[in-house]
């Protein structure tokens, strides 16, 4: 479904290039859920808008869909992909409605029946018709969250890229939209990435998991072995140790 | 307001997308009139408007451009209730006229200005490279030009004339506005929704248009609504310097550049005008101020 | 446990709005002696404002009224903005989640440290240096004296936040509020920066309130926890039982985390009880 090869992002600022992604390759098999962990400045998600044609990259093979993918991407190419976003406090246009922010995808493609869909998306997410003329400011952050899925959901892409998207919200919340992903992936078969920093949310949700530092692939392990901590690499042997919490030292 | 319609408006779970438009409208007219600065901003626009729309009325069937010589230079009375001038006109229906001149500047200056400063502002902004090098420096250019030299230069070389002067003034208010779109698109287009649209395929001119213009509005209407008192002055001035609003139409600049001579005898012919300059930009002033705390997003 | 630092007794917080007041911390009581107590909650729960409300932190127009809130014999309800002043910083701290915004951007991190020796202690400037490179050494900035000299833009979150620790306890503070000092960092930096803070409280005997939405830190660094929910103290229990609590807030709060122990097929969510705010 997706196949990466030898991806590089190289950002230029003031004369210095930075290498965000360094020679990354991987696939996503078709209906998998596939994650990729790692801390600030591993180029996790710098991956995730390199494979969205969000940044521009380089690689020996970039394929969405079975499809080599540009970096100009045509109205139907990103029918195919869609992205939910950390924060959702910047992911809705604070003067819409969640009317409006689901009615835009259909128009932008030309979708008939915009009624009914809107209110089946409303629907699907867990919100009730009464949030549907509501501004984001008047969402609460889970809320917020669930319009953003929404949105990437109503044209029906058979791809979902998620880019931290519980990392602003509470535990509680996290569970809620957790669940929720785990619902809709199986309801829409959708095949879909997951970036996070949090080893247990990916273990979650994920088949396989790709754990990244600074720019490269350090290894792609399944959840099982996570769990496990049968893994090959230090630093994901530390990564996992960190994640379980504060140990002391001499104890 | 009755309550219940009330409550309609301020429902925080609008069913339809009327009311939630109304709603929100409702919302931001009643943050402009219990603020005190835009209220007291906007009732001295209001009364501009009305003077303006009202004249033939309100001057109580005065001519602004009768003339009267036996009568001229009156002081204010009963008869003239802010006297006559040096060719016996009515100053008070004459300053209720020059209120049309007024709001047409203001007006015709507005639709050129803020339309050129936007889409110039986030063309650059949003699309960069060398579009917004070249867009950025026909700005700068544009700035560059004295404002009152170029209108000066203007109603030489086309003739004295309101029009020519609106132009004159449009062409120099123009590259602020650009300025502060482009800041703010760049801003904006960085932002998460505004990549969630291009994920979904829109065009760039659907991105422009629906999601960044009317983001950008709100500060360019301050910015227009604070450059108001400039503008109306600037209009004066060249009224003053007979660049402007031809006679006999009635011009505050020039009517208190044709009290300029009897200022010290008969100052209510000089003295009233100034005064309407006076209030009408201080009115602009205030509702500008008002409304960019309306607008802080951080209130809302 | 001998005498406790800090007594609270019914602290209440509010805040009147223009629709009514808010009750951001509703009659919460606790005692910390020479320990490392956390405090949990969601966000709205009013452990941070607990935590500001004990440094006299609450911004006008909020309302602080409790039966007791003293600190080593001291009546903190009494406190004047001059009392307070010297009590901050010299007797008790507070770290922050984001160094980048407790930092003055124009300043070199030394020198701030510096600053706030001599404020608070009767020394002279070389030897406020001097703590200040011994300080920043205890809170294991490898070379101090280059770092004294940074701005703190040029620091590394890990850093900064070390650099904030230093700062916070460079007066020798013996009670020091941390809120989410680790929420920004990633997790192997996380846990260097909480074993400096260990390290520090049990070899100067300090008490620690320890504020965090992350339970899986706080059970494993504090020894008692409090668990915050709407402005009340829900439940008090040992760190380690934090798997094993009662309060249904508390358990559902442990249910909605995945872990990396258990594989759940579907998390479970809170459902919110009105009655835990009686």
């Amino acid at each position: 479904m997706i196949a990466v090869e030898d991806l590089t992002v190289t950002f230029r600022s003031g004369g210095r290039s930075v290498h965000a992604v360094q020679g990354i390759s991987f696939e996503v098999a078709d209906g998998e859920t596939f994650g990729i962990v790692g801390e600030s400045g591993s180029g996790k998600s710098t991956v995730l808008r390199a494979i969205a044609g969000l940044v521009p990259s380089t690689s020996k093979v970039l394929e969405v869909n079975g499809r080599p993918a540009a970096r100009r991407r045509s109205r139907a190419e990103r029918r195919l992909l869609q992205f939910v976003f950390q924060d959702p406090y910047a992911s809705l246009h604070p003067r819409q409605t969640v009317d409006d922010i689901l009615r835009e995808p259909l128009q932008i493609h030309r979708v008939g029946g915009v009624d009914e869909k809107v209110q089946a998306a409303i629907a699907d997410v867990g919100l009730l018709p009464i949030h549907r003329f509501r501004y984001p400011h008047q969402l609460s952050g889970g809320q917020r969250q669930r319009v953003a899925i929404a949105r990437a959901l109503i044209l029906n892409p058979p791809i979902l890229l998620l880019d931290e998207p519980t990392s602003a919200l509470d535990v509680s919340i996290q569970a809620e939209i957790l669940n929720l992903l785990a619902k809709l992936r199986q309801s829409y078969s959708l095949t879909s990435i997951l970036v996070s920093h949090d080893l247990a949310v990916v273990a979650h949700l994920c088949n396989r998991i790709a754990i990244m530092q600074l720019g490269k692939l350090v290894e792609i392990i399944s959840a099982a072995d996570l769990r496990a901590g049968t893994v090959t690499a230090d630093y994901t042997r530390d990564l996992i140790a960190a994640s379980r919490g504060f140990t002391r030292a001499s104890a | 307001m009755s309550t219940a319609l009330g409550q309609w408006l301020m429902s925080e779970a609008p069913t339809s997308r009327r009311q939630a438009i109304l709603g929100n409208t409702y919302r931001g007219v009643r943050s402009i009139v219990t603020n005190p600065t835009a209220f007291v901003g906007l009732m001295i626009v209001a009364l501009l408007v009305l003077s303006a729309v009202f004249a033939p009325w309100l001057s109580l069937g005065k001519s602004p451009l009768d003339q009267d010589l036996a009568g001229r230079l009156a002081a204010p009375s009963a008869a003239h209730w802010f006297g006559t001038d040096e060719l016996g006109r009515d100053i008070f229906s004459r300053t209720l006229y020059g209120a049309r001149v007024t709001l047409t500047i203001v007006f015709l200056v507005s639709v050129v200005v803020a339309p050129i400063g936007l889409i110039v502002g986030t063309l650059a902004g949003y699309l960069g490279g060398w579009v917004d090098v070249v867009l950025m420096r026909i700005t700068d250019i544009f700035l560059a030009f004295p404002r009152l030299i170029l209108a000066l230069a203007f109603a030489a070389a086309l003739g004295p004339g309101i029009e020519n002067a609106v132009i004159a003034i449009s062409l120099t208010a123009w590259p602020p506005y650009a300025r502060i779109a482009r800041s703010e698109t760049m801003a904006i287009a960085r932002s998460d929704f505004i990549q969630a649209v291009v994920l979904q395929g829109a065009s760039t001119r659907r991105i422009l248009f629906r999601h960044i213009v009317p983001l950008c509005l709100s500060s360019v209407i301050v910015r227009l609504t604070l450059d108001m008192a400039g503008i109306i002055l600037t209009a004066a001035g060249l009224g003053f310097l007979g660049l402007g609003a031809q006679p006999p139409t009635a011009e505050w600049g020039a009517m208190v550049s044709s009290g300029r001579d009897v200022i010290l005898d008969q100052w209510w012919v000089a003295t009233i005008p100034g005064m309407a300059i006076f209030i009408v930009s201080l009115g602009f002033n205030l509702l500008g101020d008002g409304l960019r705390d309306v607008f802080d997003p951080k209130s809302t | 446990m001998s005498e406790p630092l800090l007594v609270v007794e019914d602290l209440n917080v509010t805040f009147p709005g223009r629709t009514g007041v808010t009750r951001a911390v509703r009659n919460a009581s606790f005692t910390l002696g020479r320990e490392r107590l956390g405090i949990v909650g969601e966000s709205g729960s009013g452990k941070s404002t607990t935590g500001r409300a004990l440094l006299g932190l609450i911004p006008r127009p909020g309302i602080v009224t409790a039966k007791t809130m003293s600190y080593a014999g001291e009546n903190l309800l009494a406190c004047s903005e001059r009392d307070w002043q010297r009590l901050r910083g010299r007797r008790m701290s507070m770290v922050m989640q984001d160094p980048k915004y407790s930092l003055n951007p124009v300043k070199t991190v030394g020198k701030q440290i510096a600053e706030t020796c001599l404020l608070h202690l009767r020394i002279g400037r070389k030897e406020a240096e001097q703590r200040t490179i011994a300080m920043l050494e205890a809170v294991r900035i490898r070379d101090p004296e280059f770092v004294y000299h940074m701005y703190p833009h040029q620091l590394s979150g890990g850093m900064g936040q070390r650099v904030m620790i230093a700062m916070m306890l460079v007066a020798e503070p013996d009670f020091l509020i941390a809120d989410e000092p680790t929420s920004a960092l990633d997790v192997t930096v996380q846990n260097e920066v909480l074993r400096i803070l260990d390290d520090l409280v049990s070899e100067r005997g300090m008490g620690l309130i320890f504020i965090s939405h992350n339970l899986t830190v706080v059970s494993s660094f504090c020894d008692r926890v409090l668990i915050m929910y709407g402005g009340r103290i829900v439940e008090e229990c040992a760190a380690r039982d934090l798997q094993n609590a009662h309060h249904p807030y508390t358990r559902a709060l442990v249910a909605a985390a995945p872990s990396l122990d258990v594989q759940r097929t579907e998390l479970a969510t809170v459902i919110r009880d009105p009655e835990w705010l009686r």
